[in-house]
């Protein structure tokens, strides 16, 4: 029962924890039908700009649970600045390419926002610890638990529902949900396809600049710590759908918990059953477990 | 096949008998520079607790050695006389790019001698492209002893000890300084190193302390994970006492951070074989207790300890970088170190500038002074270094308001490394047989 018990929290925290980064970059397919690899980038540049600010608060005294608006803070920023300038500069101009080459686009924005990093934050780790150690920890099934870890819960339900309001009961939903079934109507009714590209970005950017950001404080932030990510994120995505959140959320949750099973059971089995996942689900069904239904052009 | 400095050599000796002009080849080439590429981890991960330390060390000692601004027995000028340049290259991009990269190094920029190489991974896949390309290679950091077992490079060096003697030395570490550990897990990143650090951690544990019990199911996360709540959960349910552990770079760190809030190191004790770059960079969130190692006579293991070349390269590195030299200074500045020393040996022994023959014939089973030790190529042919290898338990100086190590324990070589041919797995099998530790 307490091995039961711990390996569902588990689960369920690193289900959360894919969640979080990935809904980012299903968000932006589904809308913009782009395939972002610069979602890494984003979930890196929130990482680095939370422990940064963190650390400031930090240095200047102020108490540890500023951080928690300093992670907020630096998600909003990250994701306003760079999902405003690379949608206006960049992917504006690819709209109208194959969409590999935008693919490629956002491969190279990958790498130039990792260079961006070095230059601006250098390859020392940067640590910001605090709002980790202000919630401190709680007795869980016989072991303790960090509390911190178990609020990742808490944020994947609240971006989880927050996605799921704005998509379905808002008028932004209504037009977004136009724009996805097609591009050109959209336009045709006088839909602003260009304004809802770029806030979707931005929600996108944002998003993945929240999951950097959150996870900051638990992890040594340095150079290279998207890549992981960014590979992870697709696995989810592609296992749930590309541009499905219940797909994402979906996908999450099966990777988190076999993963957590694979951990306690078969620990050399811990990287083989995320990728397996994947590869019998692109098998038996290769547009993922809930893509959305595509209308068939005559 | 291109090289720098021998080329130029011939090229010089070749115009001077051409325009019939004395040559004195000594000082021909001492106006040349010996190429050097010094590879580490200059971006990702491992950039910040090792690449760009150790990139440090080495930069440091080679223009401390160019200025002859060392003290003895490194206080002459160059390397057997000649000026070093190098050249400093990121090992990131795994495997198939460092051989890339290995090739361009040799093949384009003409260089004439490789130091460097943390993951093992890296020295694997170099070392025969060093034996094809026969360009002098002297490996700095990596563990795995395959590197020679098995192998017989002429080409190849390393002058750190295999990952052997670090869980030797770590398992003596235990018995005679916490002797009460009934039981023992691990977690260890799931390549060459993680691995081979367990299996050796575990058979000499069996060996030296014959009543402990190992885990039949260690954890093995993948390099740079990051995340690591549910190994810690794993960890904290299993019966085991002590948590062994060859994490390094942000990996040891974000364990350190995750596993504290959790309460892990006041239920556990546990060991990090190679993670002492976080005890600095951790500071008073590394907790104390823990018992770290250096993997040699490095960093934090002999920050108090005496000597004029350590406490002329702690001072000389703090003044020009700002902070204590880390594990991975001390082993690239170990490198330079012997790379000076053939050189000096080989052209004390032609009487000039010597040529990459005479190089690789004076490194093979040289005996050199580091910077808090000795250091021999007694293993792998004369290829693969040995040298003592020491534990400590963390803890804070209040006085300097900085980490430090206590009930430091250093282990001579014979007790925690095979004898000259043979093999490390079959030694530890038959109990160590002369290791009388």
């Amino acid at each position: 029962m307490q091995a039961t018990t711990t390996l569902l929290i588990d689960g369920l925290v690193y289900a959360s924890y894919l969640f979080i980064v990935s809904v980012g970059l299903t968000i932006v397919f589904g809308v913009m039908k782009i395939l972002n690899i610069a979602h890494g980038g984003f979930y890196a540049w929130g990482a680095y700009a939370a422990a940064y600010s963190i650390g400031v608060a930090a240095h200047f005294g102020l108490p540890d649970w500023i951080g928690f608006i300093m992670i907020g803070l630096s998600s909003l920023c990250v994701g306003f600045i760079f999902g405003f300038l690379i949608e206006r500069l960049i992917l504006r101009r690819l709209y109208h390419h194959e969409e590999v080459i935008v693919l490629l686009a956002t491969f190279g924005l990958f790498l130039v926002l990792e260079d961006l990093i070095l230059l601006v934050f250098g390859v020392n780790p940067y640590f910001a610890y605090q709002p980790m150690v202000y919630l401190g920890s709680v007795e869980m099934g016989g072991i303790s638990r960090d509390v911190y870890s178990l609020s990742l819960i808490i944020l994947a339900c609240v971006v989880a529902f927050v996605c799921w309001y704005i998509l379905s009961l808002t008028k932004w939903g209504k037009i977004l949900a136009t724009v996805i079934y097609d591009r050109e109507i959209s336009l045709a009714i006088g839909i602003n396809v260009t304004t809802i590209y770029v806030w979707t970005f931005i929600f996108g950017a944002t998003l993945g600049a929240l999951g950097g950001a959150y996870i900051a404080p638990t992890i040594s932030v340095a150079p290279g710590i998207s890549i992981d990510v960014i590979v992870l994120s697709f696995a989810v995505v592609v296992i749930g759908g590309m541009g499905s959140i219940p797909g994402a959320l979906i996908g999450a949750a099966m990777v988190g918990m076999l993963r957590a099973f694979a951990v306690h059971q078969f620990p050399e089995l811990e990287l083989f059953v995320v990728f397996a996942v994947m590869a019998i689900v692109l098998m038996i069904r290769p547009e993922g477990l809930f893509a959305p239904v595509k209308a068939r052009r005559i | 096949m291109k090289k720098g400095i021998f080329r130029s050599g011939a090229l010089t000796l070749a115009l001077g008998a051409f325009i019939g002009a004395p040559i004195v080849t000594t000082s021909a080439f001492a106006e040349e520079t010996f190429k050097v590429a010094v590879v580490s981890f200059l971006t990702g991960p491992a950039a910040g607790p090792f690449g760009e330390p150790g990139r440090h060390g080495a930069e440091l000692l080679i223009d401390a050695i160019n200025d002859g601004t060392m003290p003895a027995p490194y206080d002459s000028v160059g390397f057997g006389g000649v000026q070093i340049e190098g050249i400093f290259v990121d090992e990131s991009g795994g495997n198939a790019k460092q051989v890339a990269e290995y090739r361009n190094l040799i093949e384009k920029q003409n260089v004439d001698a490789v130091i460097g190489y943390i993951s093992s991974g890296s020295c694997m896949a170099i070392a025969p492209v060093a034996e094809e390309l026969q360009t002098l290679t002297i490996m700095s950091v990596c563990g795995t002893p395959r590197l020679f077992e098995g192998n017989d490079w002429q080409y190849t060096f390393r002058t750190q000890a295999h990952a052997v003697a670090d869980s030797v030395a770590a398992a003596l570490y235990i018995r005679d300084q916490l002797g009460d550990v009934k039981s023992y897990t691990g977690i260890n990143q799931n390549y060459a190193w993680g691995q081979d650090s367990w299996k050796f951690f575990d058979i000499a544990m069996q060996k030296l302390t014959p009543g402990s019990s190992g885990s039949d199911s260690p954890q093995f996360p993948k390099i740079f994970a990051g995340q690591y709540g549910t190994e810690i959960s794993t960890l904290l349910l299993e019966d085991a006492d002590l948590v062994h552990s060859s994490f390094w770079d942000g990996d040891i760190e974000a364990f350190v951070l995750q596993a504290s809030v959790r309460g892990f190191f006041d239920k556990k004790r546990f060991i990090s074989v190679a993670g002492a770059s976080a005890v600095d960079n951790l500071g008073k969130r590394f907790p104390e207790g823990t018992v770290v190692g250096t993997r040699g006579e490095y960093g934090i293991l002999v920050r108090e300890q005496e000597g004029e070349l350590n406490e002329w390269f702690i001072d000389t590195y703090r003044e020009r970088y700002g902070v204590y030299p880390l594990e991975s200074s001390y082993q690239y500045a170990q490198t330079v170190l012997a790379l000076k020393a053939a050189m000096d040996k080989a052209a004390a022994e032609s009487g000039g500038t010597p040529n990459e023959d005479q190089i690789i014939a004076a490194m093979k089973g040289l005996e050199f002074q580091s910077l808090a030790g000795n250091v021999s190529l007694a293993l792998g042919n004369g290829h693969q270094a040995v040298h003592p290898i020491g534990y400590g338990i963390t803890a804070w100086d209040e006085e300097s308001n900085s980490p430090k190590l206590v009930d430091i324990r250093i282990y001579p070589t014979h007790c925690i490394l095979p004898p000259v041919n043979q093999m490390s797995e079959a030694w530890l099998e038959a109990a160590m047989p002369g290791a009388d530790c």
